[in-house]
């Protein structure tokens, strides 16, 4: 048993993960959780699905800070900022105050990316990334009634789909001319973006918003291609980009994420990274499935069972209720063509390599059904 | 029949739905899923968390 405590910079989803996980293997050693907020336990894929279902930030709180520190065994340090990391001495500071670390885990998260926008305005856009955003957004748009979206990402698409839902007029604004441009080939992207449509959604595609001003208690927006829009509230859906800053001054690698080998270590002995903050191969993967199987890894390489992570493959779940879809993106720059099947209640796009392996796929509306068939044919380029 | 929703992703299990393309069939209840099932969205455990009744 080590002496020090296992330290867990951050309290969402990775960093509770982990810990429930270590905690199942170890349940004596000393845990510490270090949370920039109040530390308690939410979902957070439910931020983007929850207006439609009319769920209040208490409703939303699972757990607080309280109940997860007595259910884990764990002290859990809350409203507290780690400045800096000394790695040759394995300490922290927090607060002013230094404290000891066995093994230091970073589960920091990512920053939404926040657009450049001119005008008296563009401090207003909001951007929901965590429990209090929500807060703060569902205040903004309590009594009101015209919504406009920066982004047709997956987050963008959740929201637009949640807040039709509830009854709000939503329209959405994004740079490329197709939704979901990242992760689907542009007739499903279509098939989404005509769902969302006929629940009235309206889409400016192919620009961009250029400057936000205050009209009264109303935001308008200039676009690049020279409209202008009112809304009572502008919410951003840009992106996320991982937390790095205090990573990179203890010496840590970077890229676009905290850099990690198979078993989530950094460059640095006894420094690990795991979830929306952390990049293997190459690779930052902000979701749900990677950070449960980086979790079970992580866990036993803590407490003394080495162990790199395997991830199978990881279907991706884009909750518009509007248009169910689930993907598997192939790997980026893999040799291979998409063929795709659309009828009038789902589209099933299969993408295979030159030998015929299947190699990702996209299955909307009715086609769902067929994620757990699909994912078991999977093979490897 | 009951609905059931992961805390985690916010997957919704209907009892009266059941999930046929994992072959669990309509109408069979939370408690009669069998343990070393995993959340379809998030892969966590069934024994992991508590589904919120909704």
């Amino acid at each position: 048993m080590n002496r020090q405590p296992v330290v867990i910079i951050g309290s969402g989803l990775a960093g509770y993960t982990l810990a429930r996980e270590f905690r199942k293997l170890d349940g004596e050693s000393a845990l510490t959780i270090i949370s920039t907020d109040h530390g308690g336990f939410y979902s957070k894929p439910m931020l983007s699905n929850a207006f439609a279902q009319n769920k209040s930030v208490a409703a939303l709180l699972n757990k607080s800070a309280a109940q997860m520190a007595d259910e884990l065994k764990a002290e859990i340090i809350t409203n507290a900022y780690v400045t800096s990391i000394d790695p040759a001495k394995r300490q922290l500071t927090l607060n002013d105050l230094t404290r000891c670390y066995s093994r230091l885990v970073l589960s920091v998260g990512a920053d939404p990316i926040r657009l450049s926008l001119q005008g008296n305005g563009a401090d207003a856009v909001l951007s929901v990334n965590d429990l209090d955003d929500y807060g703060r957004f569902r205040a903004a748009i309590e009594g009101k009634h015209e919504i406009v979206i920066l982004g047709a990402g997956l987050i963008g698409c959740e929201f637009a789909s949640d807040l039709a839902g509830a009854g709000y007029s939503v329209r959405v604004i994004n740079p490329g001319t197709q939704v979901l441009g990242s992760l689907l080939p542009p007739q499903a992207g279509t098939f989404m973006q005509r769902r969302l449509e006929a629940k009235g959604i309206r889409f400016e595609l192919g620009t961009t918003a250029q400057k936000v001003e205050r009209v009264g208690d109303r935001l308008r927006l200039t676009l690049a291609n020279g409209d202008a829009i009112e809304a009572d509230a502008v919410l951003s859906a840009a992106g996320l980009r991982p937390r790095t800053s205090l990573a990179k001054a203890a010496g840590i690698s970077v890229q676009r994420g905290i850099v990690v080998d198979a078993f989530l270590q950094t460059n640095l002995a006894a420094i690990y990274a795991l979830g929306d903050c952390a990049e293997a191969n190459g690779k930052v993967q902000p979701f749900v499935m990677p950070i449960m199987h980086g979790a079970r890894a992580l866990a036993a390489t803590l407490t003394g069972n080495p162990t790199a992570v395997a991830y199978p493959h990881m279907p991706v779940t884009v909750k518009t209720p509007d248009c169910p879809t689930v993907i598997v993106p192939p790997e980026p720059d893999t040799a291979g063509e998409w063929s795709i099947t659309e009828y009038e209640e789902g589209l099933g796009a299969l993408f295979s390599g030159p030998d015929g392996t299947l190699l990702g796929f996209v299955v909307q509306g009715a086609a769902t059904a067929e994620k757990n068939r699909l994912t078991q044919q999977l093979g490897h380029p | 029949m009951k609905k059931w929703q992961c805390v985690v992703c916010a997957f919704i299990y209907d009892e009266a739905a059941g999930l046929p393309e994992e072959g669990i069939p309509a109408g069979t209840r939370w408690d009669d899923i069998p343990d070393d099932w995993a959340c379809p969205d998030c892969g966590v455990a069934k024994s992991d968390f508590e589904m919120a009744e909704i």
